[in-house]
């Protein structure tokens, strides 16, 4: 049969985003696959070089809209590196909990874009209904929804208003009830596992030599955890486990997102009770110093780094972003070569797609 | 009472941090030690403390100091490559890290304003593709025997390479 390229976007319910994937297929198989991206291009970049240090924080917020304390949070800890500056022993508590709350909202939002990908409209409702429960908490601590801009040089912006210990306790032993349930409206769906198990396999030297990080790599078998490996902020002090699976599949990075949520809710639980009293923020210089520096998180869809290279100014001489999906979405045509056109939208799904930062 | 299964697990997980940082100070004696021979005078930087390596060489052993780095001290993991203008000439920051020995690897490569050409390290970890492609994108840096060199985020016919000094914002 002849052979032709298919256009899946811009605009095409599979992509999340605007960006386009050319496929080319054989029939019904696909035997090769370009990912075009750009349409968000922001020029994030250069807009950084004209603002102060201060100044930046609102922006990277904006990276990306489903996980924006972790870049906030990646910001402020890539300019204290600079500045080489000792935060409070309390805000980076606060700030390890909001991340793993950050953490859960971004996998839920990950698990029902996913389920209404493959046509499971009710996991889409749940797992939207138990989101709201971690964006709301975060709404009482930073007074918006959804960019919080809660990190600052230096600490947080304010410390936890009243009764906020018991409602996060609250949220999360209601939340490990619900993943129960969630465990079973998709691992007990013959459906959801046909169109997952062995669909989509990048293999454990692919995932390594591509550059692919975070849950997509650790569903290929390597157990690799910047929170454990490299620890920032407290997590030395806090006992959790790094998640992978052998699978290397569409299966396995679900199950690895699954159970990184349940590793989150006990880091939030210690977190809470290990938090000292004492302030939340320090003074800051306005002026960075000469020099460069790298901050280094684990993402929820994988490394994401910032490095920064100040020349004694107010503003950063050169502040470059590294976005795990921009890196996770050029190895597209590893886990897209051989399967079918209807797998598509499933391992498309799989990988957790943002564009707001793979286009800066 | 004592939680068993959590003292397991925090005991092992001191060892392991030991071990990890047995091989981390092993890798870096090891690269202080071998890399000047082996790449000779253009290694011009050389600084390895706490399991970061700072390098800096020169343009045209770029490809030799990244093939000895991944195939004899398992640097497989490339995670960025930045691009910086110094106003007279352009700069190039690889950050490599190593997942068996847990650490991380700096280099830096100076390239001249008026021929800013380099090896591509693509053929060694295809991760490096789309980051060569937005450096050439972003500041007009060619990158030889590079599989695809397109721009990645900016429309094909554009003109301008954005992130050089010289291309000024309206703001300003």
């Amino acid at each position: 049969m002849a052979e032709m390229w298919i256009n899946m976007g811009p605009q095409h319910p599979m992509t999340h985003g605007l960006w386009n994937l050319r496929i080319k297929v054989d029939g019904e198989i696909i035997v090769d696959a370009v990912p075009e991206i750009g349409y968000l291009h922001r020029g994030m970049e250069k807009i950084f070089e004209h603002r102060t240090y201060p100044q930046i924080g609102p922006i990277t917020d904006r990276l990306c809209y489903g996980s924006s304390f972790t870049w906030n949070h990646l910001y402020c800890l890539t300019i204290e590196n600079l500045m080489k500056l000792e935060i409070p022993e309390r805000a980076k508590y606060i700030r390890v909990m909001v991340i793993e709350m950050q953490r859960i909202a971004s996998h839920l939002m990950w698990i029902a874009a996913y389920a209404a990908d493959l046509g499971l409209l009710a996991g889409f409702l749940w797992a939207m209904r138990e989101r709201e429960i971690f964006l709301d908490l975060m709404q009482a601590l930073s007074g918006s929804r959804l960019t919080y801009n809660y990190a600052r040089i230096g600490g947080v912006a304010a410390d936890l208003p009243s009764d906020f210990e018991r409602d996060a306790l609250r949220a999360v032993n209601y939340f490990e009830k619900k993943l129960e349930e969630y465990e079973a409206l998709y691992r007990d769906s013959k459906i959801f596992l046909m169109r997952n198990q062995g669909i989509g396999v990048l293999s454990k030297e692919d995932a390594i030599n591509r550059g692919v990080t975070g849950p997509t790599l650790r569903a290929s078998g390597v157990k690799y955890d910047i929170r454990k490996d490299q620890p920032y902020e407290v997590y030395e002090e806090i006992d959790f486990e790094p998640q992978s699976s052998p699978d290397c599949d569409c299966y396995g990075r679900y199950v690895v997102r699954m159970n990184e949520m349940r590793e989150s809710c006990k880091i939030i639980r210690q977190a809470l009770s290990k938090m000292p009293q004492g302030p939340v923020r320090v003074k800051t210089p306005l002026i960075g110093p000469q020099g460069d520096a790298i901050g280094r998180v684990e993402d929820p869809r994988g490394e994401g780094i910032m490095y920064v290279i100040g020349d004694g100014s107010e503003k950063p001489y050169r502040l470059k972003v590294r976005s795990p999906l921009f890196v996770i979405l050029s190895a597209a045509r590893q886990m897209l070569v051989g399967y079918k056109i209807a797998d598509v939208v499933a391992i498309m799904g799989s990988i957790d797609v943002c564009m707001g930062e793979t286009d800066k | 009472m004592i939680d068993l299964e959590t003292e397991l697990r925090s005991r092992i997980d001191g060892l392991k941090r030991k071990i990890v940082r047995k091989a981390v100070a092993t890798c870096e004696r090891r690269i202080e030690r071998e890399l000047p021979e082996k790449i000779g005078k253009e290694l011009s930087e050389l600084h390895a403390e706490k399991g970061f390596i700072r390098m800096r060489v020169e343009r045209s052993s770029i490809l030799k100091l990244c093939r000895l780095l991944k195939d004899s001290y398992k640097f497989n993991h490339l995670s960025l490559i930045t691009t910086v203008d110094w106003d007279d000439r352009f700069e190039l920051v690889y950050h490599l890290f190593s997942y068996p020995y847990n650490c991380a690897a700096e280099i830096k490569v100076e390239i001249p304003r008026d021929d800013p050409k380099v090896d591509s390290v693509t053929p060694l970890w295809g991760g490096a593709n789309w980051h060569e492609r937005e450096a050439y994108d972003m500041m007009g840096i060619v990158f030889l025997n590079h599989p695809d060199l397109r721009r990645i985020l900016l429309p094909q016919e554009y003109e301008y390479f954005p992130l050089r000094k010289d291309f000024k914002m309206e703001l300003e």
